[in-house]
């Protein structure tokens, strides 16, 4: 394995993890739009909007952030929400820090671009010189993507006006109803969307906005405690991307 | 809190948690619980965000109106494995073409 390792890949190989890794950029920078148009409807400018797409960089999180602020949540509840979105990549770091074995620099660049697509490329290729170079060229191209259409977005958006008058609102909603749908394969995971949605419901009348989704997250702490709750089984998606990861970076 | 300072606490606190991947030893977190409730994290955040974008109004109290109609279009494209897209525009002209009709 070592020797393997050490090995160079060949130009083929380089060409076609490129090009996955360009393909898989262009198709998430693609939601970006929506990103930058959902977050200046909600009320941000178009300098914090393309702060989240530089800074924060993990699409779910910056649309339950913009979506809480917009939807009159305070900020404590807006940040909650969207860190709670992005405890799973810490996990995501534990198997790319292997794979890159990165030190310095390299890794506190490595650490922002680890999100759902860079990861699943990465951990996806056979040989370990593939990983690194599926890893680093999928996170830049979803990277510099992701903020293009972030900005294009944001400045499109910002020219449109009202954003109920073009049915935003109900386009935000639409957006999280499609990064659940596809974590909706088992039982457990219908059982915590079901539990969650009726917590929030209940609760959104007598708290203030954006605590109810943050109270929701409880109903993850119960289904997954829940002893002998049924494991998810292995990754077996068509494109090979991790169980649960988004559309989005 | 600003938008600003809520903005920066998001990115400052979601590069943590990547960070945090790279630093620390991977046993802490590698019992099947945990790796359970950390799947299962997305899903409540993000059904209790439908719910709440879709029903809930701006005091607090629950409603229908054209963002439910305009979900109801998304899951049947969801269903029929629409583009994101897809799915997305799609909800936004409903909502906007149902408001122009006085609807919601």
């Amino acid at each position: 394995m070592s020797a393997e390792g050490a090995a160079p890949l060949s130009a083929q190989r380089r060409r076609t993890v490129r090009r996955q890794a360009l393909s898989v950029g262009a198709a998430t920078g693609a939601y970006g739009v929506s990103f930058g148009a959902l977050s200046v409807a909600s009320g941000l400018d178009v300098w914090q909007t393309q702060a989240l797409s530089l800074l924060l960089f993990s699409g779910g999180s910056q649309l339950a952030l913009v979506g809480v602020l917009g939807a009159g949540g305070s900020g404590a509840a807006a940040v909650a929400t969207s860190t709670l979105l992005g405890v799973r990549n810490g996990l995501y770091g534990l198997q790319t820090s292997r794979i890159l074995e990165v030190r310095g620099l390299r890794r506190l660049a490595a650490a922002q671009l680890t999100i759902d697509e860079s990861t699943a490329v990465g951990v996806g290729q056979p040989e370990p010189a593939a990983q690194r170079l599926g890893f680093w060229s999928t996170g830049l191209a979803v990277f510099v993507g992701w903020n293009l259409m972030t900005l294009l977005g944001a400045v499109v958006g910002n020219a449109l006006g009202d954003p109920r008058r073009y049915g935003l609102d109900a386009a935000a909603a639409a957006a999280f109803a499609a990064l659940l749908w596809p974590r909706l394969r088992s039982a457990d995971a219908a059982a915590t969307a079901v539990l969650a949605g009726f917590v929030a419901l209940l609760a959104s009348p007598a708290l203030p906005a954006g605590a109810p989704v943050v109270l929701a997250a409880l109903a993850a702490l119960v289904v997954g405690l829940r002893r002998g709750g049924r494991h998810e089984g292995p990754p077996t998606s068509r494109t090979g991307e991790l169980p649960g990861a988004d559309p989005l970076p | 809190m600003t938008t600003w300072t809520t903005v920066l606490l998001a990115c400052a606190a979601a590069y943590a948690l990547k960070l945090a991947g790279y630093l620390l030893p991977a046993r802490w977190v590698q019992d099947e619980r945990s790796s359970r409730v950390v799947a299962l994290l997305p899903v409540a955040l993000l059904a209790a965000l439908v719910v709440v974008q879709t029903l809930v109004a701006g005091g607090g109290e629950l409603v229908l109106d054209a963002r439910a109609a305009a979900l109801g279009v998304a899951v049947v494209l969801l269903a029929l494995r629409a583009d994101f897209l897809v799915v997305v525009a799609a909800a936004a002209l409903v909502a906007a073409g149902l408001r122009a009709l006085g609807w919601g």
